[in-house]
C-alpha cells in the first residue's frame, strides 16, 4: 500500500513548492492559461516554428517559478507522450511532398518530415501544459475550476467520482492479480488470457455494487439530487497579472509571424 | 413519548420474497447505547438501512422521534447518523474537508457555518488535521474516524454504526473506541465483534434470521455460551466479559438516559 501511495503522489499530486506564486493562483487562471497556451501552439505550422518557441519559454518560465523540476515533467509526460508520438513517427512515411529520400524500402518526404516535427511539438505542449497543470494545482481545485467555468456539472462530477474511486478500484485490481498469480496463473498461450476477462467482469460487478452503497451513503446524508457549493473563488490581481503576462507575448509571437512579411 | 429507537413487527422482504427482516421489535430509549449482535447474513445491516428511511419494510417503525415516512425522510437523515461498513462508500468527495461539510450544506447551512460544523466534527473524533487531505491518502482506521465525523457534523441525535471495527488492527480499533465513548450521542453498533459491543455498549440484542432473539445486559449475554453458540457467535478464547471495565458514557448523554 505504501508503495502504490508514493507511486501515486510521485505521479499524481502536486509537486515543486506549494507556496510558489503558480501554486496559489486562482485554478481557473492556470486552467485557462494552460488552455490558452495549447490552443496557440495547436495553431502554429512547421513554418511559423517561432511559435513552438515561444510557448517553450513561457511552458519553462512556468515551470521555474512553480518549483516543478524537468524529472518531474519527464517522469510525468512519459505516461502520455510515448503513444501521441508514436502516431506520428509514420507521418515522415506516409506524407507525400517536396524533396523525397529513400532509406532502403521506405521513402522519407520532406513534407511528411516536416509535419512530424510540427505534430511532435505540438504533443509535446499540450502534454507539458497538462502536467504543469496537474503538478501546480490539486486535481479537487481543477474540478471547482471547470465546474465555476461552467463545464456542464454531470461532467464535473463524474470526474469527481472517478478521481475518489480510481485508488479503491487500482487496489482492487492488484488484489485480484494477486490472487490470480498466488494460485500459479501464469498465461502461456492467448486462451489463457480468459482469467483476466473474469478478473474484468468482477471487477466491473464489484464496481456497480460500490456505486450503488455510495448511493446510499449520499442519501443517508440528505443528499437530494444536488451537489452542494461549497467553496466561492475570486480572482484576484496575481491571476490577472499572470493570464495577461502568459497571453500577450504568445499572442503576440502567434500574430506577428503571421504578419511578418 | 419520544424515544431513540420504537420498531413494531418490523418485516422486510428480498425482491425475491425471501424475508431479511422477519417481525422485529426493539424498542431504544434516548442515551443508551445498544449493540446489534449477529451472525452473517442475519438481517443487521437490513435493520439498519431502515433506521435512516433507506430500506422501507412493512409494520410499525419510529426513529429519534419521527415516524419513519416520505414526508419525514429528509428531517429523519439529519437525526440519525448512520456510519457504513466501508469508510470508502462513505467517503466519496475528492477531499475530506468536502466530505464532511457535505451534510451540513444538505441541511441547507451556509458554507461559512458548513466548514465550522466540519472542523468541529473532525476534532470530535481527532482528525484534525485530515482537513485538506484525500480520503485515499488515510489508514484505514482513519478512513473509519472521518466517517463518523461525516454524520457527526450533522448534529444527530442517534448515531448508528455498521461494523464499526471491522477491518482494523488492535491499534485502530483501540483509538476508534476510545473515541466513540467520548461522543455524546444515542449510539446503535451492528457487529460480530464481541469483545467491541461489550467494550462499549450496556445493551445487547441478537438479531437472528430476521427477528431479536435475545436482549439484555451486554455482559450477561455474552457470558452465556449456550446462548452464542446457538446463534453462531462465539467470545475469543479467554475473554471474560466479567471483566470488561466500561468508561463511564459523557455527563450530557448519561443525564439524558435518566431523565
Amino acid at each position: 500500500m505504501a508503495g502504490l501511495c508514493n507511486h501515486d503522489t510521485d505521479l499524481m499530486g502536486v509537486a515543486g513548492n506549494p507556496a510558489s506564486p503558480i501554486h496559489l493562483l486562482d485554478p481557473r487562471a492556470k486552467v485557462c492559461g494552460f488552455v490558452l497556451l495549447t490552443l496557440v501552439a495547436v495553431s502554429a505550422s512547421f513554418a511559423t516554428w517561432p511559435v513552438f518557441v515561444a510557448c517553450a519559454i513561457v511552458l519553462a518560465t512556468v515551470a521555474g517559478l512553480a518549483g516543478v523540476g524537468a524529472g518531474v515533467v519527464w517522469r510525468r509526460a512519459r505516461v502520455v507522450l510515448p503513444l501521441v508520438l508514436f502516431v506520428a513517427v509514420f507521418l515522415p512515411f506516409f506524407r507525400a511532398g517536396g524533396t523525397e529520400w529513400s532509406i532502403g524500402p521506405f521513402t522519407v518526404s520532406e513534407v511528411g518530415l516536416e509535419t512530424f516535427v510540427a505534430v511532435s511539438a505540438k504533443a509535446t505542449i499540450g502534454t507539458v501544459s497538462a502536467v504543469l497543470l496537474g503538478a501546480t494545482t490539486a486535481f479537487p481545485d481543477v474540478l471547482r475550476a471547470l465546474e465555476r467555468m461552467r463545464v456542464p456539472r454531470l461532467l464535473v462530477q463524474t470526474s469527481a467520482f472517478m478521481y475518489r474511486y480510481l485508488f479503491v478500484i487500482v487496489e482492487e485490481t492488484r488484489r485480484m492479480r494477486s490472487a490470480l498469480l498466488a494460485r500459479g496463473y501464469h498465461p502461456r498461450h492467448a486462451l489463457q488470457a480468459a482469467a483476466i476477462g473474469r478478473v474484468a467482469s468482477a471487477l466491473f460487478v464489484r464496481t456497480y455494487g460500490r456505486g450503488e452503497r455510495v448511493y446510499l451513503a449520499m442519501l443517508a446524508r440528505g443528499y437530494r439530487g444536488d451537489m452542494p457549493q461549497l467553496d466561492t473563488l475570486a480572482l484576484r490581481r496575481p491571476d490577472v497579472v499572470f493570464l495577461v503576462l502568459l497571453a500577450v507575448p504568445l499572442l503576440a509571437v502567434r500574430l506577428g509571424v503571421v504578419l511578418a512579411p | 413519548m419520544s424515544c431513540a429507537v420504537d420498531a413494531r413487527g418490523l418485516v422486510y422482504r428480498y425482491p425475491n420474497g425471501q424475508p431479511a427482516l422477519d417481525g422485529i421489535d426493539l424498542h431504544v430509549e434516548h442515551g443508551e447505547r445498544i449493540a446489534v449482535l449477529g451472525p452473517n447474513g442475519a438481517g443487521k445491516t437490513t435493520f439498519v438501512l431502515h433506521l435512516n428511511g433507506l430500506l422501507r419494510g412493512e409494520g410499525e417503525l419510529e426513529v429519534a422521534g419521527l415516524r419513519v415516512d416520505d414526508d419525514s425522510l429528509h428531517e429523519l437523515r439529519a437525526r440519525v447518523g448512520l456510519v457504513f461498513q466501508d469508510p470508502d462508500d462513505q467517503l466519496f468527495m475528492p477531499t475530506v474537508r468536502e466530505d464532511v461539510a457535505f451534510g451540513p450544506l444538505n441541511m441547507g447551512l451556509p458554507a461559512a457555518d458548513a466548514l465550522a460544523k466540519a472542523r468541529e466534527a473532525l476534532a470530535a473524533v481527532r482528525m484534525e488535521g485530515a482537513f485538506e487531505r484525500a480520503p485515499h491518502q488515510l489508514s484505514m482506521g482513519e478512513r473509519r474516524r472521518v466517517a463518523i465525523a461525516t454524520v457527526l457534523a450533522m448534529g444527530p441525535q442517534l448515531l448508528v454504526l455498521d461494523e464499526p471495527s471491522a477491518n482494523l488492527d488492535p491499534r485502530a480499533r483501540h483509538d476508534l473506541l476510545d473515541v466513540l465513548e467520548r461522543i455524546d450521542r444515542t449510539m446503535l453498533a451492528v457487529t460480530h465483534d464481541l469483545p467491541f459491543a461489550a467494550e462499549l455498549c450496556e445493551r445487547a440484542v441478537i438479531l437472528a434470521r430476521g427477528r431479536i432473539v435475545a436482549d439484555g445486559r451486554c455482559e450477561e449475554l455474552l457470558a452465556d455460551d449456550e446462548l452464542l453458540a446457538r446463534y453462531d457467535l462465539e467470545l475469543p478464547a479467554g475473554f471474560d466479559p466479567a471483566l470488561v471495565t466500561r468508561r463511564p458514557r459523557p455527563d450530557s448523554i448519561a443525564e439524558l438516559a435518566t431523565s
